[in-house]
């Protein structure tokens, strides 16, 4: 297969990924998604250093899973005190900040 | 060979990611995403990337799906209601979301970059160990090594702040 | 010294004096203030008489220098310097400015004693007389217009001195906003010569006009009328000339200085000056004499009815400025610059007698009310007579030398100005008439209670301050008329200064005798060579039969109103009764008043509201308050974005990439 499809399959699945922000309202399912599209860009990442022949892209992949991992730590604590504070865990309803 | 392998870990790929949108439990999207974290594994290694699959089912599916599962069990898997408060979110959503797989395939297949559509270049046996991706980490990317490793720390303390309990609270 | 520099110095001692008394305000005493003041214009008449001499000893053709300070504008075609010109005109009129205002700062530094604003008249007094001297003394259009402008600001200055009073401070704003519009005629004149010409300067002017313009011409007429409005406007003729009795608010000697001696006389040096354009657009000049003769006719009537005891005498300096006018417009301008010094002496002398009187009768001005002042105080009454005489032309008078000369002139120029001179002789009969109603009224007879206190007690009678025009209360506190007031009799520098004008209003006609003495006209005479006009001489025997015609009618009119404010007082009240109408035109000013409030205030008024209303609120308003609530509202529109949703937030954001993507793709195919 050549290095086309790879690349494809990452944009459908970054699309997807998208698509899940957009409609879903519950926090955990979004940081969910955005994981999705992470994945699919690391995907990207690896078939252009499969393509170019050496490994930056790979290493690079790496760096992102590390970014990744502190965003949802980051991320998820956010959710736990939300949900210590009983607020809903629903994006909709955490709408405060406003014009 | 490598086709079918191709089409089998795209699909499930996909079937993942479709998962994880559209199923209603937060558990089950949390699933989703590990089916779909493994299939990403496989595809690596169909691109020879022998270190990224093995951090990909290590770091990723092991780590940080299960700070998922622990975190959906703590919070619970209520679902959504299905009423949409924001007006025409539901249409234009899959409509931007195929508008950009759209200008994302034109602009992979259109390109110019004559590469893509071969299989790449002959690599060696080496090609994805981890001792290539050690070098490379020590050597010429060493400053975003370390940088990340300081964002690890900052993002352990700031966790640790986030939920922590405040003064009296139950 | 040259005569130059003692001009120079002469206009530079009022400036200075004007400048120490305002800068010291605090620090000088008030007599040193006055003093101060006084002697400025001393100075200034004693380098007048200086720059006099200097002439009487240069070569008669040869008396005309023009000197400059700096140049003050010169670029682009203009060249503009503070110049002055100094020949025998400019002498003469300087020397007649200086000279009775020194006299009158010498009578204002005993009536405003008690005034609390004394160091503000001093001031204010030698800066108007520095900007007659400068409009005297200009050079170019440019330095007239300047010193023309400052004589009206410190016209209104003087006019509303005792401003706590809201007729003075009106007064004043009339009298200022008729000035501008006089201004408006001068300023355009002079654009018109600048255009026409090239130059502001005199002496390119005067010489270059011949030349550049053919007689009659529709330029040089324009440009004349445009400077006889403004003549019109600063010597209140008709129909500018409202301003001039309410301008009486003033304090006395202000309206001996400024609406008797000098500033209402601009307009005939003006005429005067310019005698060379007037003289090649005798339309214009002709529109001047006209006017002259209408409003010496009409002032005469309106003087004979009101019973103020200032307006009176306003109204009859209006009529004399007419006679002026019309001289200098005719071509008797030697003739009409003497009576313009004649008529300076007399009328600062009946001002001051009547600022005499006023104080006796504790501020009132209402001649009804005054009777037998000649046993109360019989030098200012004297002095009323002597003023009185001379301006109704009695036989030796100084007035009756120099109003003849006019008509002389006028009726051997012939033609139509024959009938002016009929006209002027009907207006001095009207003169007489007026006079002698003032003087029969208020010096003969039982004194009335104000004479009586001062026969019996010596002092002066005191009442409530009380405005004259309105009746209401004053506060003597913030410099109204002070709580004292002074009389000739009891204040050495009022009766110094009433005596020497006594002197010069007898005697000053001596120098004009005709066939015995020249000594006026013959120092003028170089000046108005160049215009034929000047060059009609009068016979002997015409100026004597003149002068025998001028004799009787002021002997019949004073016999006249013996007769009827004298011996029988029932006369004048039954003609008021049987020429009713009559009477009520001329009480009521010829109704100008009105019909300038009628034809340009109310107009004027309504526009300025259509424009509030409509134009400001409406339009102006609209387009600055739009703008702000069309941007208030733009921004409540873009804020409608601003919904807390972060789905929609994230919508937006997907959007934009697709567009930019779709935009970066259709860009690179």
């Amino acid at each position: 297969m050549s290095i086309e499809w790879y690349v494809v399959l990452s944009s459908l699945l970054f699309a997807v990924g998208a698509m899940g922000i957009l409609i879903r309202r519950s926090p955990v399912v979004i940081l969910l998604c955005l994981e999705l599209m992470l994945n699919a860009g690391n995907l990207a990442l690896v078939a252009f250093s499969r393509m170019v022949g050496n490994q930056e892209g790979q290493v690079f992949a790496l760096v992102v899973m590390v970014v990744a991992a502190c965003e949802v730590v980051v991320g998820l604590g956010l959710i736990v005190a939300i949900f210590r504070r009983r607020l809903p865990l629903d994006v909709d309803e955490l709408r405060e900040l406003r014009g | 060979m490598e086709a079918v392998l191709f089409f089998a870990a795209a699909l499930g790929a996909l079937a993942g990611a479709i998962g994880v949108i559209a199923l209603r439990n937060p558990f089950y999207s949390v699933l989703a995403l590990i089916i779909h974290l493994f299939s990403l594994a496989v595809l690596f290694l169909l691109l020879s990337s022998a270190f990224v699959a093995a951090a990909q089912v290590v770091v990723y599916a092991g780590a940080v799906m299960v700070l998922y599962v622990f975190v959906v069990a703590y919070v619970g898997g209520g679902t959504e209601s299905a009423w949409e408060s924001i007006p025409g979110q539901r249409l234009l959503a899959p409509l931007l979301g195929i508008a950009l797989l759209v200008e994302l395939s034109i602009a992979v297949l259109g390109s110019s970059l004559v590469a893509l559509g071969g299989d790449g270049p002959q690599v060696g046996a080496g090609f994805g160990d981890p001792a290539a991706i050690g070098y490379l980490l020590l050597e010429k990317f060493l400053v975003p090594f370390e940088a990340s490793s300081i964002l690890l720390l900052l993002a352990a303390v700031g966790a640790v702040v986030l939920a922590s309990r405040q003064r009296g609270e139950s | 010294m040259s005569a130059t520099t003692y001009a120079w110095l002469v206009l530079l001692f009022p400036l200075l004096g004007s400048i120490v008394v305002a800068l010291g305000f605090r620090a000088l005493p008030a007599r040193v203030a006055g003093a101060i003041g006084t002697a400025a214009i001393g100075l200034a008449f004693l380098c007048a008489v200086g720059a006099l001499v200097n002439l009487l000893g240069q070569d008669p053709d040869a008396r005309h220098h023009a000197s400059s300070l700096w140049s003050y504008a010169s670029a682009a075609g203009l060249d503009i310097k503070l110049g002055i010109y100094v020949d025998q005109l400019s002498t003469f009129m300087i020397l007649v400015v200086t000279g009775v205002s020194a006299l009158i700062h010498l009578y204002s530094f005993g009536y405003m004693r008690s005034d609390e604003g004394y160091h503000r008249f001093f001031s204010y007094l030698n800066f108007f007389v520095f900007s007659m001297l400068t409009l005297v003394l200009a050079g170019n259009f440019v330095m007239l217009i300047v010193g023309w402008a400052f004589v009206g600001f410190a016209s209104y200055a003087l006019i509303s001195f005792w401003y706590r009073r809201g007729t003075a401070t009106g007064a004043g704003m009339k009298a200022f906003v008729i000035n501008v519009v006089g201004d408006i005629g001068l300023v355009l004149a002079a654009f018109l010569i600048f255009r026409e010409l090239g130059t502001f300067d005199y002496g390119a002017v005067f010489a270059q006009a011949p030349e550049a313009f053919q007689r009659g011409e529709w330029t040089i007429t324009a440009i004349c009328l445009l400077l006889l409005v403004g003549a019109f406007a600063k010597s209140a003729q008709i129909p500018f000339h409202t301003w001039l009795p309410d301008a009486m608010e003033g304090p006395t000697p202000v309206s001996a200085l400024i609406h008797a001696a000098t500033m209402v006389t601009a307009g005939v040096y003006l005429i005067a000056r310019t005698h060379v354009l007037f003289y090649l657009a005798p339309t214009a000049a002709d529109v001047g004499a006209f006017v002259g003769l209408v409003t010496l006719l009409v002032a005469g009537t309106i003087a004979i009815a009101v019973t103020d005891l200032k307006r009176v005498i306003a109204y009859s300096t209006m009529s004399q400025i007419g006679y002026m006018i019309m001289g200098v417009s005719i071509g008797a301008y030697s003739a009409g610059l003497f009576h313009l010094m004649t008529h300076a002496f007399f009328k600062a002398l009946l001002f001051m007698a009547a600022g005499s009187i006023i104080s006796a009768m504790a501020n009132r001005q209402d001649i009804d009310r005054m009777s037998g002042f000649w046993r109360a105080m019989r030098f200012t009454s004297a002095m009323l007579l002597i003023g009185g005489l001379a301006l109704a032309a009695f036989p030796g008078t100084s007035g009756f030398f120099s109003k003849d000369s006019i008509l002389a002139y006028a009726e051997t120029r012939g033609g139509m100005y024959e009938w002016m001179a009929i006209g002027g002789y009907v207006g001095a009969f009207l003169t007489v008439l007026y006079t002698f109603r003032l003087i029969f009224r208020v010096l003969p007879g039982k004194p009335c209670p104000e004479a009586q206190e001062l026969i019996e007690t010596g002092h002066l009678y005191h009442a409530a301050p009380e405005n004259p025009a309105t009746g209401e209360a004053e506060d003597t506190e913030v410099g109204f008329p002070g709580a004292e007031h002074h009389i000739a009799e009891q204040s050495r520098p009022m009766a110094v200064a009433m005596a020497v004008l006594g002197v010069g209003a007898l005697f000053a006609g001596l120098v004009q005798i005709p066939g015995v003495t020249d000594v006026l006209f013959g120092f003028l005479e170089p000046v108005f060579r160049d215009s034929p006009l000047a060059a009609i001489h009068p016979s002997v025997g015409h100026e004597w039969s003149g002068l025998a015609v001028g004799a009787a009618i002021a002997l019949v009119g004073i016999a006249f109103a013996w007769l009827l404010w004298a011996e029988r007082p029932s006369l004048p009240a039954a003609f008021r009764a049987r020429l009713r109408p009559v009477y009520l035109l001329c009480l009521n000013k010829w109704y100008f008043d009105e019909a300038i409030d009628l034809l340009i205030v109310r107009p004027a008024l309504a526009i300025g509201r259509f424009a509030n209303r409509t134009f400001e609120r409406v339009v102006v308003d609209g387009l600055v308050s739009g703008t702000a609530e069309t941007v208030r509202g733009a921004g409540g529109i873009v804020r409608l974005a601003q919904s807390g949703f972060v789905r929609s937030y994230a919508l937006l954001l997907v959007a934009g990439f697709a567009a930019l993507a779709l935009y970066f793709l259709l860009s690179s195919s």
